[in-house]
């Protein structure tokens, strides 16, 4: 069988790179490393001395632990709907990114979580949240969405990758026994019978069906914690379908970027092409279009009516000597950049696309943090304080440490399960290259144009 | 002073004990005011006298003294029967009165707070604030303790049950429960919650007494505290020491279902100075409905510029948008 033929193709390439490791890999993951045992020490000097080490205090209660917190979910939540509409809508060009996408996706479902914890004074008391949880509290819902999400991301990451296990399980001349062990025992038996291809699909079809709604389900939980306080900025009935839509917005940007770095870090030019790019771009002017819209029109209503806190707010927001930089960034340039770079085809390139990407994605992390702390510093009752640690929120370095840590533990973790699992799966993309080669012979004169020329 | 503290005790005591509060909407002033005296009489006697009730059905009975099981506990009894704190005190339902105009931020409140709950003294659980509610009005002293929301927005969102609601209305913290998440920061949009970031200071700790939610004290480090309504004194039939320790009598603490409230010197009906004195509450309009009523700060005993007196720079400083 063809397929068979291609993979074995495709496993002699990338067979070689999970099982040994470059240079210029060991150098990236001492450099990631080294910045991850920097976030360990903070971790170490805030759990001794308590979150006094931190800029946070009894107005701004959270700080960039919160945003990180927020960033890396939302980044979670998107690579599941996109890994899931892809799979729904199947699209034979979704096959090499698949990986990246549900890699992201538990990845980052792993690291988010963890800000919230840096968040929690008394993590010797963690276990009251299983102990005493009051279903009333958003935080409890929090914890369910999580890890209920968490476990179908696995899931879907590993039903995703059965079939690379067993090719991988089957490959002598690249792998050490031990390994080809490993993967025997996560292929699960998996021999490419017609009825495992139909069980399989069929799972992963029903995943996709429980996960893309479970990802709204997290995602409006998750700004739920703020849209029920009484706050200005966060009580607001829009802010559920906001953070669905600014998380697959944001986590997009970051497949993108992703993207971008493997097919130069690893030479994957010949599978991660530009169509991918492309594609994913056309689906980042539409969130942005539709993330605009919400953006527009929550600063709209608070701005036009003039709520006195609301007022004080918007005040704190636009003033050039106070936050008014990083919401024109985050607001204008997040926006607007990728809609003009990607929307108008002139400019469209994989580089522009991915410059767009790194924007939109910083733009979207200044977008929490302006969700977060400007709120937190207009208290409906004047502050009168004259601490001025109290009166406004600036992160110390144990914080940046922290969230250094955490970008780190997100390429870390990346690498090393790139070590695992090929970035690019090497079944489906065979798939993928047999079928097209399929129809391009079929429609005699034309040459697969997409996979060669844009490389 | 000393003999209207020790009236006022036996008072509430009488009043914890008969439970009185749930027949108090019958009771006149008159009666009231009789009814306080003779058990307060009693409690002060001893045995042997006759006191006079009011029955469920509004009839004023006497009974021997002897009959009447008077609570008498102290602080460790308290402890024992009530170790969680999470019971309110049966039939009561506290609330308090604040009157704008008496307040000339003498800060005598704050201390006695700092002082009795063992915190330092740039931790505030009871606040002096300077209001000016627009350009054209005139600016107006505010102390603020917790508000003990019937609609506690912190209460709701709390994950673990270390911040709960009593039956006598109270809002408290368990610190051996909380975790420290903060949610109820964010969510009182009063400022009240204060958190403690490191290692808590606890002042003159020898003489703290044991922690209860009710004592509030000492601190733990980590987590989240605030007004509490001081319960304990209350147990012990004593008023919160921002009442006790104010000057002017700003600070009205009582029971609302005797519809009774004292500030030391002068004990009245609390619907009734409510209703002569257009009594109000903070932002009624976010519907946290608090047990905290102002009055407003219509005629005043001081200019608002007596605040500015005495004061140290840093709170001075405080108010230099306002001034």
């Amino acid at each position: 069988m063809n397929i068979e033929k291609t993979s074995n193709t495709l496993l002699k390439e990338f067979g070689p790179q999970l099982a040994t490791w470059s240079r210029r890999e060991l150098a990236w993951m001492a450099f990631w490393g080294i910045i991850f045992l920097g976030g360990l020490y903070a971790l170490y000097v805030q759990v001794t001395e308590g979150h006094i080490v931190t800029g946070m205090r009894d107005h701004v209660i959270w700080g960039v632990y919160i945003v990180n917190f927020i960033f890396f979910i939302g980044i979670s939540y998107a690579g599941a709907v996109i890994a899931g509409l892809l799979h729904l809508f199947n699209p034979e060009w979704r096959k090499p990114i698949m990986r990246m996408a549900t890699l992201m996706t538990v990845i980052s479902i792993i690291i988010g979580p963890l800000y919230i914890l840096l968040c929690i004074g008394r993590l010797d008391r963690l276990h009251y949240l299983f102990m005493y949880p009051r279903l009333q509290s958003p935080i409890v819902w929090d914890v369910i969405a999580v890890i209920t999400f968490l476990v179908g991301a696995l899931l879907f990451l590993y039903l995703l990758a059965i079939r690379d296990f067993a090719i991988l399980s089957r490959s002598p001349e690249v792998m050490a026994p031990w390994r080809r062990k490993l993967y025997s025992f996560f292929s699960a038996g998996f021999i490419n019978t017609r009825m495992q291809r139909r069980d399989l699909n069929l799972a992963l079809t029903v995943l996709s069906f429980i996960l893309i709604p479970t990802v709204v389900i997290v995602s409006s939980v998750l700004s739920w914690i703020f849209g029920m306080t009484l706050r200005p900025g966060w009580h607001s009935t829009i802010f559920g379908p906001y953070f669905v839509l600014a998380a697959i917005y944001t986590g997009t940007g970051v497949l993108v970027l992703i993207m971008w770095a493997f097919r130069k870090l690893q030479k994957l030019e010949a599978y991660i092409q530009e169509r991918h790019f492309v594609y994913l771009g056309y689906m980042l002017v539409a969130l942005a279009a539709g993330y605009g819209y919400f953006t527009f029109s929550e600063y709209l209503t608070d701005w036009y009516t003039s709520e006195k806190w609301n007022a004080e707010l918007i005040h704190r927001l636009m003033a050039l000597d106070q936050y008014g930089y990083m919401f024109y960034f985050a607001n204008f340039a997040g926006i607007l950049i990728p809609i003009i770079l990607i929307g108008i085809p002139k400019f469209r390139s994989i580089n522009t696309i991915t410059f767009s990407a790194a924007i939109l994605v910083l733009a979207m992390w200044f977008k929490r943090y302006l969700i977060i702390v400007p709120t937190l510093e207009t208290p409906l009752i004047p502050m009168q304080d004259t601490r001025l640690e109290y009166i406004h929120y600036t992160a110390t370095w144990v914080e940046w440490s922290l969230t250094a840590a955490g970008i780190a533990m997100f390429f870390l973790m990346f690498k090393l399960a790139s070590k695992f699992v090929p970035i690019v799966p090497i079944w489906e993309t065979s798939e993928m290259i047999e079928k097209e080669k399929k129809t391009a012979a079929e429609a005699t004169p034309a040459t697969p144009t997409t996979q060669t020329s844009l490389s | 002073m000393d003999k209207d503290t020790s009236k006022r005790r036996n008072f509430l005591r009488a009043g914890v004990a008969l439970g009185l509060a749930t027949v108090a909407p019958a009771l006149s002033r008159g009666a009231a005011e009789l009814l306080g005296e003779a058990a307060a009489d009693d409690a002060a006697a001893g045995t042997g006298n006759t006191v006079k009730l009011l029955s469920p059905t509004g009839e004023i009975v006497e009974v021997d003294a002897s009959e009447l099981k008077l609570d008498t506990h102290d602080h460790a009894s308290t402890m024992a029967r009530n170790v969680t704190g999470r019971e309110g005190i049966e039939g009561r339902k506290f609330v308090m009165v604040i009157d704008l105009g008496r307040c000339r931020n003498a800060r005598k409140c704050v201390t006695a707070c700092q002082k009795m709950h063992h915190i330092p003294e740039d931790k505030e659980w009871l606040q002096v604030k300077l209001m000016k509610d627009n350009d054209n009005a005139a600016p107006y002293w505010f102390p603020k303790t917790c508000f003990h929301c019937d609609n506690p927005p912190c209460v709701k969102v709390c994950p673990v049950d270390a911040t709960f609601k009593r039956s006598d209305g109270l809002v408290l913290i368990d610190n051996d429960r909380c975790i420290g998440c903060k949610f109820c920061m964010a969510a009182c949009p009063y400022s009240t919650r204060v958190f403690n970031w490191g290692e808590p200071e606890i002042i003159e700790p020898t003489t703290c007494p044991p922690y209860s939610p009710e004592t509030s004290t000492p601190s733990k480090h980590s987590t989240v505290e605030k007004c509490d309504f001081c319960p304990d004194m209350v147990r012990e039939g004593k008023l919160p020491d921002c009442v006790t320790s104010c000057p002017n009598g700003v600070f009205y603490f009582g029971d609302e279902n005797e519809d009774t409230v004292t500030n030391g010197s002068e004990t009245v009906r609390f619907s009734a100075l409510l209703k002569e004195k257009s009594g109000y509450r903070f932002m009624e309009d976010l519907g946290t409905k608090p047990r905290v009523y102002y009055l407003p700060p219509s005629s005043r005993m001081f200019p608002v510029e007596r605040g500015f007196k005495n004061l140290t720079p840093e709170v001075k400083e405080r108010f230099k948008d306002i001034q």
